[in-house]
């Protein structure tokens, strides 16, 4: 675990660094000018409505279940990667198959139109 | 005086939290930060060089204080938060792209470990899921930006963030087959120990790992939103994408963290592909003179490292001189319908050829 320390050090210095950063700003910055500026930018006019209360396309949901399916997959992937030379042709043949199922998947996916934006 | 500080904390939390911390202080603020201001510079000089024009030359001599002056009004500007954006994150979000960006330099090694026990290794940490670990903290930007764009309550940020998400969640499926291939013939996810292997295999794994490389970078751009995958900051169509709301500092955080994101893709690049730190071809000992024996071996390592990092930056800002946006749904094509059949292949073809062999 004494490997891993340093990385909580370069995170601590990281948020060292953000903060200090963000207080700088926050002592330097000028004053503003008021309220008309701090509405949410619409080329000029003002908002009749806000953006949180839109709704948007469905595909960017189907796009986020499908990275899901497939991220899972290459966690699946990293660890037979590297154990690859003791797994031999017994790994190499599970890990086909399984790659298989997917693409099975894969292709149904794309036969129903998922991957089509627009 | 140093041996007194190691009594005093213990060996454990010298080496382990003190040491680093120097090291890190060092990276920081003598690599990352100025790399960072004088890469904005390089890129508008280079960029105006290839659409015959000068690029900035009015702040100091061929605009060398043109990245100060930049980080000064960025410091003075008026810092607003929009008065329906949700404080909270709205404050967050850009520190959630800086951050990880970063932090991904703890396991990125410049130089070789030490030599001999007790000396200084050229990296802050050597843990052995590196890769791993980098993966995941790249992956953290992604909330940074949905992050951004939802809680401006703007509609130009809602889309952009929605985009941006879309986008660099597509495309890290494909990098992350990428990067099991050459895991495959790395076969370590330790970052020295990646490098340590292109050395026996006396070869770069870019060479048997073009398809795997070219994958690995093609998405590398699209994760840090550059050109020609700029689209969630499409200037045309969205104003400025999630980072519309977005004024001074925490602007600059944005800014900060699209940059070191290039950086980081390049180092990885660099250590995963074309040979770390080690000079062109280390077995060959007629080219031995590219190892500088007069200086000392640290310093040449770090020269080598930067110099292949720098060639990569040169690419990212060529690329963006050279070649027009994407379509929206062009860049889906490109990810769902070639690179994830590619890469999927190109890790078929390389346990194939590591069983056969």
């Amino acid at each position: 675990m004494a490997n891993y320390l340093p990385i909580l050090v370069f995170i601590l210095v990281a948020v060292l660094f953000l903060a200090a950063s963000l207080i700088a700003a926050r002592l330097l910055r000028d004053a503003g000018m008021g309220r008309t500026n701090r509405e949410p930018y619409e080329c000029g006019n003002e908002p009749e409505t806000l953006a949180l209360d839109h709704r948007f396309s469905i595909r960017y949901y189907l796009i986020a279940v499908l990275f899901v399916i497939f991220d899972v997959e290459t966690v699946f992937l990293f660890p037979w990667a590297v154990m690859f030379d003791q797994l031999a042709l017994f790994g190499f043949i599970e890990m086909m198959i399984f790659i298989a199922i997917l693409v099975v998947g894969y292709i149904y996916v794309w036969k129903r139109g998922a991957l089509n934006w627009a | 005086m140093m041996e007194s500080v190691l009594e005093l904390l213990g060996p454990e939390l010298y080496y382990g939290a003190l040491t680093p911390a120097l090291k890190i202080a060092v990276l920081l603020f003598v690599g990352i930060l100025p790399v960072i201001t004088y890469l904005v510079l390089a890129e508008r000089k280079i960029l105006g060089y290839i659409q015959v024009r000068l690029g900035p030359n009015r702040v100091g001599p061929w605009g060398l204080l043109q990245p100060i002056a930049d980080v000064m009004k960025l410091l003075v500007k008026e810092d607003v938060i929009p008065n329906r954006a949700i404080r909270w994150a709205f404050i967050l979000a850009p520190c959630l792209v800086v951050g990880p960006a970063f932090v991904i330099f703890a396991v990125i090694p410049v130089g070789p470990p030490a030599a001999e026990p007790g000396g200084l290794d050229l990296f802050i940490t050597d843990v052995n899921v590196g890769l791993l670990f980098i993966v995941a903290m790249a992956t953290i930007a992604v909330y940074g930006l949905i992050i951004g764009g939802w809680s401006s309550n703007s509609k130009f940020s809602l889309l952009g963030g929605l985009r941006s998400a879309a986008q660099m969640i597509s495309y890290e499926v494909p990098q992350g087959f990428a990067l099991v291939a050459a895991l495959l013939l790395a076969g370590s996810m330790s970052m020295v120990g990646i490098v340590e292997a292109q050395k026996a295999a006396g070869v770069w794994f870019v060479f048997p790992q073009f398809l795997g490389f070219f994958i690995y970078f093609v998405a590398g751009v699209a994760e840090s939103n550059r050109n020609p995958f700029d689209l969630p900051e499409a200037e045309s169509e969205l104003v400025a994408g999630y980072h519309t709301e977005y004024s001074g500092m925490r602007f600059a955080l944005f800014f900060l963290g699209e940059y070191a994101n290039m950086i980081v893709i390049s180092a990885v690049a660099v250590t995963l592909y074309f040979g770390g730190w080690y000079r062109p071809f280390p077995n060959v000992e007629a080219l031995s003179f590219l190892d500088f024996p007069f200086l000392p071996a640290g310093l040449v390592a770090v020269f080598w490292f930067a110099v292949k990092v720098f060639a990569f930056l040169f690419v990212y800002i060529w690329f963006r001189g050279t070649f027009p946006r994407y379509r929206f749904d062009q860049l889906m094509d490109l990810g769902w319908k070639w690179m994830i059949p590619l890469a999927l292949l190109n890790i078929f073809l390389t346990a194939l050829f590591k069983l056969v062999l």
